[in-house]
């Protein structure tokens, strides 16, 4: 092994490839140890490094939680929005300057319980962004209540008995509500996470990738399931491919079969295509479409 | 059938001893020392330096971007 301090004398590699495009004098961050969130994070850094954006075009948007704080530590132009509300600061931020590339990335309580709403009309309206979702199945940040997301028996602090509300499947949310990409992986495939990412910023259209992350603090502790180790070991042990699976037979159980893949790629025509074909349509030539 | 020689850096510091990359070395190059740095955690380490391919998947497991693996030389 080498030390830091010779190797950052000897070998010209000695820094790693992503710090970058991390802001490193906030580090070292604050996620937990065994989180995986800092996982996803490595992976969309090496996707953006890979895809060949230019990084003065590429905005993050991020709400409030734990996947929240990516905003945060990312060397990016970027924003931290309130609860919820990171796919309407995104929206107007891609009606307002279309160059950008617009990447959400959030947690699964901020994107589909505060901010619900938001998700499927911005789905609906295929507004062109990446909505990345670190589902980590509980609400982290707060303490362990029971999310939208949350299998039914898991036990949260709100359900001390296991919970009973029927959960969301998120990639059948996303298709049902029109986006154009739709892809479910765990923080153990990390190479098809980046792949995912990668696919999904180039993709045109509202595309959507849900990551599923372990919790160990909360979510594995309260339901007595090791820690992080041991889940991303569950994943490995429990996932399986099926890309271009129906989304309605992706639903997850407590501790079930978590069926990950891509399984959803289509072309629609996107807000600004709409709004400018509709427009040209009724006001002829005296509309000028709208390109930012 | 090995070709290259890699190695891995660590970051001591940054180390939350969360073992993902322990656990998911293609070669089974690394391990959970016996060290442990300021915060308490236990710290990985190279077990055989011979093993490591620099295959790099140590540095995109790692969740608090603390090692990384990279190629130094070929070996015939």
């Amino acid at each position: 092994m080498l030390d830091q301090q010779t190797a950052e004398i000897e070998v010209p590699e000695a820094q790693n490839p992503v710090e970058s495009l991390l802001r490193m004098d906030r580090m070292p961050h604050i996620w937990c140890p065994g989180c995986g969130i800092g996982t996803t994070v490595n992976c969309f850094a090496r996707a953006l490094e890979q895809s060949k954006l230019d990084l003065d075009k590429v905005a993050i948007v991020s709400g409030i939680g734990c996947t929240g704080r990516v905003a945060g530590y990312l060397n990016l132009d970027s924003f931290h929005t309130t609860h919820g509300r990171a796919i309407p600061f995104a929206t107007g931020l891609k009606l307002a300057n279309p160059d950008l590339k617009i990447v959400v990335y959030s947690g699964d309580g901020d994107l589909f319980a505060i901010g619900g709403n938001h998700f499927i009309h911005a789905a609906r309206r295929n507004v062109d962004m990446t909505v990345i979702c670190v589902n980590n199945l509980i609400y982290g940040m707060t303490g362990g209540q029971v999310a939208p997301t949350t299998p039914v028996t898991a036990k949260g602090t709100t359900y001390p008995y296991g919970s009973y509300d029927p959960p969301f499947n998120l990639p059948y949310l996303a298709d049902s509500s029109g986006a154009g990409y739709v892809a479910r992986w765990t923080v153990y495939h990390v190479r098809h996470v980046t792949k995912a990412i990668k696919e999904a910023i180039a993709h045109r259209g509202f595309s959507f990738v849900e990551i599923i992350s372990p919790c160990p603090t909360l979510y594995s502790r309260r339901n007595r399931l090791g820690d992080g180790l041991d889940q991303m070991k569950f994943y490995k042990e429990n996932s399986e491919i099926k890309n271009g699976a129906d989304t309605k037979e992706v639903g997850m159980d407590f501790q079930g079969k978590i069926i990950v893949g891509k399984f959803v790629d289509r072309e629609r025509k996107t807000y600004r295509q709409l709004m400018n074909e509709h427009l040209s349509n009724v006001f002829g030539e005296q509309f000028t479409p709208y390109e930012g | 059938m090995k070709k290259v020689q890699g190695t891995v850096i660590i970051k001591a510091d940054s180390c939350k001893g969360c073992a993902f990359c322990v656990e998911f070395c293609p070669t089974d190059a690394l391990h959970l020392s016996d060290r442990y740095n300021a915060k308490g955690y236990r710290i990985p380490e190279l077990i055989d330096e011979a093993k490591c391919t620099g295959c790099g998947l140590c540095g995109l497991y790692c969740p608090d971007f603390a090692i990384h693996g990279f190629i130094i030389k070929k070996v015939a």
